[in-house]
C-alpha cells in the first residue's frame, strides 16, 4: 500500500482474566488499512475478531489488558484521553454491530436516537438535525423516512434495523466504519441488501471499512484485504484476489471449502473442519490450527510459525507447509 | 401477558375501550378511591366541615349525626374532619418518603450498576448497614434527637427506602449495561451522563415506578404504625395512624375510632397495590421485547 495507512493496528494483544486463567483474545495482530479501503477480517467464532474490533475502539470489558497500539489517522488511541477518544468516536470512527435487535435502545424513538447523535456530534440545531436524519434514513434505504423517525425499534423488521443502526454509524461522516458481523442477524435476502447498502456509502463517502465476518464469500466480492484470524492471530493475510487464488494457509482452505457450494451435488456432505477451536486459556506450544490440521507434521506441534513472505509482500502467511496453489501449481 | 405481546405490534390499532377492558373494574376502583382521597385531601381546606382540631367536651365520642357525619373521637373532635386531614399527612409522607428513596436510591443503583468496582461495593456495602439497622430504633433515635415533625418523619422514612430502591434500579441497570445498545452508544462517543441519562434510564425507569407504588402504601402503613406507637406526627395534627392509636383507648366504647382510620387506610394501601401491580403488569411484557 503506497497511501499511508488511516489505521494500523501494530503488536495489539489484548488478555481477558478469566477464573480459568488468563485468556489471550488477541494475540500480536498487525494489520493496516489506507483510506477508503476496506479490510475483512474473517475467522469462525470466538477467534477474537469482535475483541480486536473492540481493541480498536478502545470499547473492551474494563478487566481486559490491552497491549501493542493503535495508530488511527496518526494519533495513538490506546492510553489516549478518554476526552479525546470520546469525540473521535461517531465522529471518525464509527461501529455497526451485529444484532440490530440490541444495538439500538428499545425505549427511545429511531428520531431520538438519530437526532441526538447529530445534535451532540455536529452542533446541528433540531430541525437541521432532524433534517438530516431524514435524508440518512432515505439514504440507507428506508422508505418514509420522515414516519419512521417517530418509531421504536421494535416496530421496524431486522433488515431496517440494521438499516437505521447504519444511518446512526454514517451520520457524522466517519473515516473508517468498522462493521462487526453486520449480517449474521439477517436473512440471506436482507444480508446482501445490508452488504450492498455498505458499499455503496462507503464509496460515495470514501471512508475505509473494516467488514467482520465469519464467512469468507462475504468478503469476496466486497474487500481489497482479507484477514483470516484463528484462535486471536492473524494466519493469512493477502489482498483478495491474491488469498482466494493463492492460499497458502490450510486453514483458509478449510474454511472455504467448509462453504456450501451451489454446484455442489444435492444431499452432499459440507466438507467440515474437524475437531474445535482450541481452548484460549490453555495455549497449544506450536501452531494454534496443528490439532485440526491435515497436513500437520510433528514440527507443527512444537514451534509456532511465524508470518511469512509469500509472492508479494501483502501476503503474509503463517504456516510451516503452506499449500502451493489452491489449483495445485507450484508457486 | 400474551395479549399485550400483540397489542405491541398493532399499537396503533390500539383502541381505549379495548384497554379500559383489558384492566378489569378493580382498577378503576382503585382509581377512583384513590381520586377520591386525593380530591378530600387536596379540598380538604374547603369543604364545608368542623375545624379538626376544635374540641367540644360536651360531645366526646358523640355518635353519628348532621353535624358529624362520623361522630367525634374522645376529646369531641369531628372524627371525618380528622380523616380528611389525616389523608394530607399520610399521603404527603406515604408519597414523599418513596420519592426521597427512589431519587437517591435510584440515582446510587444506576451509578453501582453502571460503574461497578469500588463504587459499587462501596455504595452496596452501605446499603447493607442500613438495611442491618433497626428501623424502628433509627426512628427512635431521630425523633428523640430532631423532634417529632412531618419532616423528620418522611425523612426517615425516605433514607429506610433507600436500600429497597438502589437494590432494585442497580439489578436493572445491571442487565442493561452490557447490552449493545450502551456499548453502541460509547462508540459514538457518548458521555457517561449521556449515556445514564439517556440510554439507561427509561430502560431502567419502570421497575423502581412500579416498585415506587408499592413503597407509598408500605409507607402508609408504617407512618400509621409509627405514629400509633406516639413516634410519628406531634399532636393535635391527625394521621390516619395516631388516629388509630388515639382511639385505641376507647376500644370497648366507641370500636369505630380505632377502625374508621384503620378502613380507610386498608382501602388507600389496597388502592395503591392494586394500581402498582396493574402498572407493572401492563409494562412487564417490554422487557421481553427489548
Amino acid at each position: 500500500m503506497t497511501e499511508p495507512a488511516l489505521l494500523s493496528v501494530e503488536d495489539v494483544a489484548v488478555d481477558l482474566p478469566t477464573p480459568r486463567g488468563d485468556l489471550r483474545a488477541v494475540d500480536h495482530v498487525d494489520l493496516k488499512i489506507g483510506a477508503g479501503r476496506t479490510l475483512g477480517i474473517v475467522g469462525e467464532s470466538g477467534c477474537g475478531k469482535t475483541m480486536l474490533s473492540r481493541a480498536i475502539l478502545q470499547l473492551l470489558p474494563k478487566k481486559a489488558r490491552l497491549s501493542g497500539r493503535v495508530m488511527f489517522d496518526g494519533q495513538d488511541l490506546v492510553g489516549l484521553d478518554p476526552e479525546r477518544l470520546r469525540k473521535l468516536r461517531g465522529r471518525s470512527l464509527a461501529v455497526v454491530f451485529q444484532d440490530p435487535m440490541t444495538s439500538l435502545n428499545p425505549v427511545l424513538t429511531i428520531g431520538t436516537q438519530l437526532i441526538e447523535t447529530l445534535q451532540e456530534h455536529l452542533e446541528l440545531d433540531g430541525n437541521a438535525a432532524k433534517k438530516r436524519s431524514v435524508e440518512l434514513l432515505a439514504a440507507v434505504g428506508i422508505p418514509a423516512p420522515e414516519q419512521r423517525l417517530m418509531q421504536y425499534p421494535h416496530q421496524l423488521s431486522g433488515g431496517m434495523r440494521q438499516r437505521v443502526a447504519i444511518a446512526i454509524a454514517l451520520s457524522c461522516e466517519p473515516k473508517l466504519l468498522i462493521a462487526d458481523e453486520p449480517t449474521t442477524a439477517l436473512d440471506v435476502t436482507i444480508q446482501a441488501q445490508i452488504l450492498d447498502l455498505l458499499a455503496r456509502e462507503q464509496r460515495r463517502r470514501h471512508m475505509a471499512m473494516i467488514l467482520i465476518t465469519h464467512d469468507l464469500g462475504v468478503v469476496a466480492g466486497r474487500t481489497d484485504e482479507v484477514a483470516v484470524m484463528y484462535a486471536g492471530r492473524v494466519v493469512e493475510r493477502a489482498p483478495t484476489p491474491a488469498l482466494f487464488k493463492n492460499m497458502r494457509m490450510p486453514y483458509t482452505e478449510a474454511l472455504l471449502a467448509a462453504l456450501p457450494r451451489i454446484d455442489a451435488a444435492p444431499h452432499a456432505p459440507l466438507p467440515a473442519i474437524s475437531g474445535r477451536p482450541p481452548d484460549p486459556t490453555r495455549p497449544i506450544k506450536g501452531c494454534s490450527f496443528s490439532p485440526r490440521c491435515r497436513y500437520a507434521t510433528a514440527q507443527c506441534h512444537r514451534e509456532k510459525p511465524a508470518l511469512a513472505i509469500a509472492e508479494s509482500p501483502d501476503h503474509r502467511y503463517a504456516c510451516f507447509h503452506p499449500l502451493k496453489t489452491a489449483a495445485g501449481i507450484p508457486a | 401477558m400474551a395479549t399485550l405481546e400483540l397489542s405491541l405490534d398493532e399499537e396503533v390499532a390500539v383502541t381505549p375501550a379495548r384497554r379500559a377492558r383489558r384492566l378489569g373494574p378493580l382498577f378503576w376502583a382503585a382509581i377512583g378511591w384513590m381520586m377520591f382521597v386525593f380530591a378530600a385531601a387536596t379540598l380538604a381546606p374547603l369543604l364545608p366541615m368542623p375545624s379538626p382540631t376544635d374540641m367540644d367536651m360536651l360531645e366526646r365520642r358523640a355518635p353519628m349525626s348532621a353535624l358529624h357525619w362520623l361522630g367525634t373521637d374522645g376529646l369531641g373532635r369531628d372524627e371525618l374532619a380528622r380523616l380528611i386531614y389525616g389523608a394530607r399527612i399520610s399521603l404527603i409522607v406515604g408519597l414523599c418518603a418513596p420519592v426521597i428513596g427512589i431519587t437517591i436510591g435510584g440515582a446510587l443503583g444506576m451509578l453501582a450498576g453502571y460503574f461497578r468496582g469500588r463504587f459499587e461495593t462501596l455504595v452496596v456495602g452501605s446499603m447493607d448497614v442500613l438495611l442491618a439497622f433497626p428501623p424502628l430504633i433509627l426512628a427512635l433515635a431521630v425523633t428523640a434527637y430532631l423532634g417529632q415533625s412531618i419532616l423528620n418523619l418522611t425523612c426517615i422514612l425516605g433514607v429506610l427506602g433507600i436500600p429497597a430502591f438502589m437494590r432494585v434500579a442497580r439489578a436493572a441497570t445491571l442487565t442493561l449495561a452490557r447490552r449493545e445498545f450502551v456499548i453502541a452508544a460509547q462508540a459514538l462517543g457518548a458521555t457517561h451522563a449521556r449515556i445514564l441519562l439517556r440510554e439507561l434510564l427509561p430502560n431502567v425507569f419502570l421497575p423502581p415506578f412500579a416498585f415506587f407504588l408499592l413503597g407509598a402504601a408500605v409507607t402508609i402503613v408504617v407512618e400509621g404504625a409509627l405514629s400509633c406507637l406516639g413516634l410519628g406526627v406531634p399532636p393535635p395534627i391527625s394521621s390516619w395512624g395516631s388516629m388509630s392509636g388515639e382511639g385505641r383507648e376507647s376500644l370497648e366504647i366507641a370500636p369505630r375510632l380505632a377502625f374508621l382510620p384503620a378502613i380507610t387506610m386498608f382501602l388507600t394501601v389496597l388502592s395503591f397495590n392494586l394500581v402498582g401491580d396493574t402498572l407493572r403488569a401492563l409494562t412487564d411484557p417490554r422487557q421481553g421485547a427489548l
